[in-house]
């Protein structure tokens, strides 16, 4: 193989990477979209109504902060998604495991699913304000469809990858089929799962949002919406920016807490 | 020779799927005595793994009998030790606790297990290793503590596919090495299947060539050297002329296999 001197390393195929070296790139990154950003706001290269500067949307957060609006709608919004993202896994839990052990049952449901995962969620949020209003139950629908049907299909690839042999390994040991569902695929299948959830809770985010922006009286959907009206582009970014702030929050912790749960994947 | 302990009769297996069917095994007629240690060798693709999945009740045959003790195999069951070539150790059970877990499965105390497991942990020298997780060990202790969990409740055969098969080469011979040594020492039956001639012929009492597809028995060398075996025994003449004995049988079936059949014979 050949041998990489200094950063060359960081760029060439299969590199190696130092934790360090990767979080000094991904600040730089920030740090330098920031700088652009910044330098454009203040040589006055575009309008303020179109794209305001840093130090106008940190006050207009600030103040926000201030007046405990920032919180109240930073609360009702990850409420909705909490709730909304635990009754899409805790359904779609069974359902994937199900679907992706017993093949007769996959037959059943999972051509339905995929057919479903393919209508636009957007187009359902009409319907379901017609079926529950514009109050939090139409959100956690919202949020249910657009998470639920990701989430059963990635659940059952992640059991179907189970080794085959795991399962003979069970079969050798005559345990009965639902022990080695339950003492062998599952412990087998759950880091997959962990970021199979990882990965659907980010999607949840949008369809939250979406659900806040059509029909919403908070949250913080909903206060983009209202900032539009006002040309409070500010608030827009802000409110932006948090969001963006949120879902990287969410997803580092879930990676944080899988490592503790997985530990024994890796080599110490 | 005495009631074999495990008796295959005309035995045939024909996979039917979408895309057509396909003989994997044709009358194929083995017995393995009490004690014995048979080896199954053949090309890749030659059934001999199907014919270890019947054995162990994982597959069932198309046609013919398969019997152990007399008693025919209708399914899985834990007076067959199973090894295979993955593995299959659970990731998140510590190596000690992979052992403990058939332990438990066989219905033995925890306290029992507990015992048992540590004895077998010392019984393929991983002594000092009954905390690491699968991902800390080593391809070959890995394959230690299957070996160890398929001993531990004490089956009445042991069937290992190509369980070295994943190995580099040193670590394979010491891999034979210990199987030998226990073997000797415990006096198991064994079928082995490897596609490694020399393995074959050092580990055991006789060496079953088979066929390509459809597999069938070809040949079945009596592997007559001295035990205990010693690895410094494969230079010599006697084994290397057992070595040409199979390796002219399963030559020919190789050749064809891979189409190498005009270009070479």
């Amino acid at each position: 193989m050949r041998k990489q001197k200094g950063l060359a390393r960081l760029f060439a195929l299969g590199g190696r990477i130092r934790a360090v070296e990767f979080l000094g790139i991904a600040v730089a990154v920030f740090a330098v979209l920031g700088l652009l950003w910044f330098a454009t706001t203040a040589a006055g290269l575009v309008r303020p109504l179109f794209l305001p500067s840093p130090g106008q949307v940190l006050s207009r957060l600030g103040e926000l902060w201030a007046s405990g609006q920032l919180l109240a709608d930073m609360g009702i919004s990850i409420y909705r998604i909490t709730l909304g993202f635990l009754i899409s896994t805790v359904i779609a839990l069974p359902i994937g495991i199900l679907i992706g052990s017993y093949r007769g049952w996959e037959a059943a449901i999972e051509p339905f699913v995929d057919f479903i995962r393919y209508m636009p969620v957007v187009a359902f949020v009409p319907l379901t304000i017609l079926w529950t209003g514009t109050g939090d139950a139409q959100k956690f629908l919202i949020i249910f469809i657009g998470t639920f049907f990701q989430q059963v299909l990635l659940v059952m690839d992640n059991v179907k990858s189970v080794p085959r042999d795991f399962i003979n390994l069970g079969r050798t040991l005559e345990m009965p089929e639902w022990r080695i569902l339950k003492g062998i695929v599952l412990p087998s299948a759950l880091p997959a799962i962990w970021d199979s959830l990882r990965i659907s809770l980010g999607w949840a985010w949008t369809w939250l949002v979406v659900a806040e922006l059509v029909a919403a009286t908070s949250g913080l959907g909903y206060r983009i919406t209202t900032a539009q009206r006002f040309f409070q582009t500010d608030l827009i970014f802000g409110y932006l920016l948090i969001l963006g702030i949120l879902g990287l929050a969410t997803d580092q912790a879930m990676k944080y807490l899988g490592r503790r749960l997985f530990r024994y994947l890796e080599v110490r | 020779m005495a009631e074999p302990k495990l008796s295959v009769r005309n035995l045939g297996k024909t996979f039917i799927s979408d895309r057509g069917t396909t003989v994997a095994l044709e009358g194929v007629d083995l017995d393995i005595g009490d004690n014995e240690f048979v080896g199954l060798v053949g090309t890749s693709g030659c059934g001999k793994s199907t014919l270890l999945s019947i054995a162990a009740g994982l597959e069932t045959q198309s046609e013919g009998e398969i019997r152990i003790d007399g008693a025919d195999i209708t399914g899985p069951g834990l007076d067959r030790g199973v090894v295979f070539q993955s593995y299959t150790l659970l990731p998140w059970l510590t190596a000690e606790q992979n052992v403990e877990f058939a332990l438990r499965a066989s219905g033995r105390s925890s306290a029992e297990a507990a015992s048992i497991a540590r004895d077998h942990m010392r019984l393929v020298g991983l002594t000092g290793f009954e905390k690491a997780y699968p991902a800390e060990l080593s391809g070959g202790m890995k394959q230690r503590v299957a070996i160890a969990r398929a001993l531990s409740y004490r089956p009445k055969m042991l069937l290992m596919d190509e369980p070295f098969g994943a190995l580099d080469a040193l670590t394979r011979h010491h891999m034979q090495e210990l199987l030998t040594g226990i073997w000797e020492q415990h006096r198991l039956t064994v079928l082995f299947i490897t596609h490694d001639v020399e393995e074959a012929v050092y580990l055991s009492d006789r060496v079953a060539v088979m066929t390509n597809r459809p597999g069938r028995i070809k040949k079945i060398v009596p592997i007559d050297l001295p035990r205990p075996r010693r690895y410094t025994m494969a230079a010599s003449p006697e084994f290397q002329a057992l070595h040409r004995e199979v390796m002219d049988a399963i030559r020919s079936e190789s050749l064809a296999a891979a189409g190498f059949a005009e270009a070479l014979e």
